[in-house]
């Protein structure tokens, strides 16, 4: 394996600063944006660098478990971010992190203990990544499937309430829109699985190569990884869904969008 | 053959409401725009968070499942929505569906002035008097006990209302439906109805 030298990397840096000046020079506005986002990655990821190098050195569940818990936090919050109408009080930010909980961390378990067969099954060299794929992805997934459906909700009451009126259910009432986001969350993992490999490498798949890994192997992991995060994608998806619908409804099945509040994002 | 009884029904513009209407009788309801009237029906057919009770009958609401609750105490609203894309899959329908209820719905039609066909017609391409006509229809359909009717005529021009006034009329003896009817139109009340109300500062004042 190659090493990279920080030189290495300021030279790469230099396209940030030509895209920032371009930024400028054609008035997008965006030049801030790009150099923050960029500032970010660096430090985000020599932080990360480092906190798995000590982690890899010890294998403390104690402290694997709390890196684990401060990923699912950060993602939670960023599904939360992405919401134009969230909910409002703690379920903005539960129901999306309850259900990356109980896709990423049930699919990354079977992963280690049933697949790859990890000794412990806790090792960090294995969880850690595994694990940041899968909330990475299902964090997707989820922020979309979650904006579609408060989003389509929000506009499609009066037909919502027309359904209940005419004395279906609320899931009835409901179940359009529940499938339709469902699909939008779904799409994008479908999309990539379906182009894998001819239109562009995945990235673990490239990461490995340029690491030294024989092709072969890099492929089996990358098929691995795309199996889990499409399950995941898939279960999360569906259990965010499945509580955000309903808690937009009461226990005398009443639409409830007073329980929905503007969000940030444009 | 139930009246519709509201007990101490409330909601942030209005005191609450006690109001009895006996089976098959129609009961007229007016007031200002945005005095409550549209809330009232809404919180009758228990859409909205909101105080008190409504009993049909001897059945109290939060006895029953509102769904159920929801059918046999049918609410017209202003603006009707559509969920599908044509007419024929909003109404009840398949094997399930008996032949006495297919003449009458086909009657229903007839009265209002379409043929069956329209139930292959695309909801897009209705006019908003058709969609409001077909709205009562769908709602007839749930054979409900009582209506809930919000300006039931407001976009028909003077035929098609007379027409919508009659069928509702029919529907309420055959049916011993009670009925209430929110509308701004004294013509209609003197016409329709035998007890009126109106909505005065958040209040229900009976009008003579």
């Amino acid at each position: 394996m190659i090493h990279l030298s920080p030189w290495d990397l300021g030279v790469a840096s230099i396209l940030i600063f030509l895209l920032a000046g371009m930024s400028w020079r054609l008035k997008l506005g965006v030049e801030r944006r790009v150099l923050v986002a960029a500032a970010r990655s660096a430090v985000q990821l020599t932080l990360v660098g480092m906190v798995l190098k000590l982690l890899f050195a010890q294998t403390n569940l104690a402290l694997i478990g709390l890196m684990a818990l401060v990923m699912l936090s950060v993602a939670g919050f960023e599904v939360m971010q992405r919401q134009k109408r969230r909910y409002r009080g703690g379920w903005g930010y539960g129901i999306g992190a309850f259900s990356m909980f109980l896709s990423s961390f049930s699919v990354t378990l079977m992963a280690l203990t049933v697949v790859i067969g990890v000794e412990p099954w806790y090792q960090p060299q294995y969880l850690i990544p595994l694990l940041g794929m899968m909330l990475g992805n299902t964090m997707n997934g989820v922020a979309i499937a979650l904006d579609n459906l408060t989003r389509h909700a929000w506009e499609s009451r009066g037909k919502i309430e027309a359904r209940l009126l005419s004395g279906q259910g609320w899931e009835t009432a409901i179940q359009d829109i529940r499938r339709d986001a469902l699909r939008s969350g779904l799409i994008p993992i479908v999309n990539a699985m379906g182009t894998a490999g001819l239109v562009s490498l995945p990235g673990m798949m490239t990461g490995q190569i340029l690491a030294g890994s024989p092709p072969m192997e890099a492929a089996k992991y990358q098929l691995l990884i795309m199996f889990l995060i499409s399950g995941g994608t898939g279960l999360g998806s569906m259990a965010a869904v499945w509580l955000g619908s309903r808690r937009l409804f009461d226990d005398r099945q009443r639409l409830r969008l007073d329980r929905l509040m503007s969000g940030s994002r444009d | 053959m139930a009246s519709l009884r509201l007990e101490a029904i409330g909601h942030l513009f209005m005191k609450p409401v006690d109001l009895e209407i006996d089976a098959g009788e129609l009961v007229f309801l007016s007031g200002p725009s945005g005095s409550g009237k549209s809330l009232l029906l809404r919180a009758v057919a228990d859409l909205d968070p909101h105080q008190g009770e409504a009993w049909l009958g001897s059945e109290s609401r939060s006895g029953l499942s509102p769904p159920v609750w929801r059918r046999r105490v049918g609410l017209l609203p202003a603006e009707s929505f559509w969920w599908a894309e044509r007419v024929g899959e909003h109404l009840p329908g398949g094997d399930a569906e008996t032949a006495k209820s297919k003449e009458r719905l086909s009657d229903w039609l007839a009265q209002l002035g379409f043929d069956l066909d329209v139930l292959d017609w695309e909801v897009a391409r209705l006019s908003t008097g058709e969609r409001q006509r077909l709205a009562l229809i769908r709602l007839l359909t749930q054979n409900p006990e009582a209506l809930l009717l919000d300006e039931a005529t407001a976009n028909l021009d003077p035929a098609n209302r007379d027409q919508v006034e009659r069928l509702i009329h029919d529907y309420r003896r055959s049916a011993t439906a009670a009925v209430l009817w929110v509308s701004h139109d004294p013509a209609q009340r003197q016409r329709l109805a035998t007890r009126a109300y109106v909505i005065q500062d958040g209040a229900l004042v009976s009008e003579p």
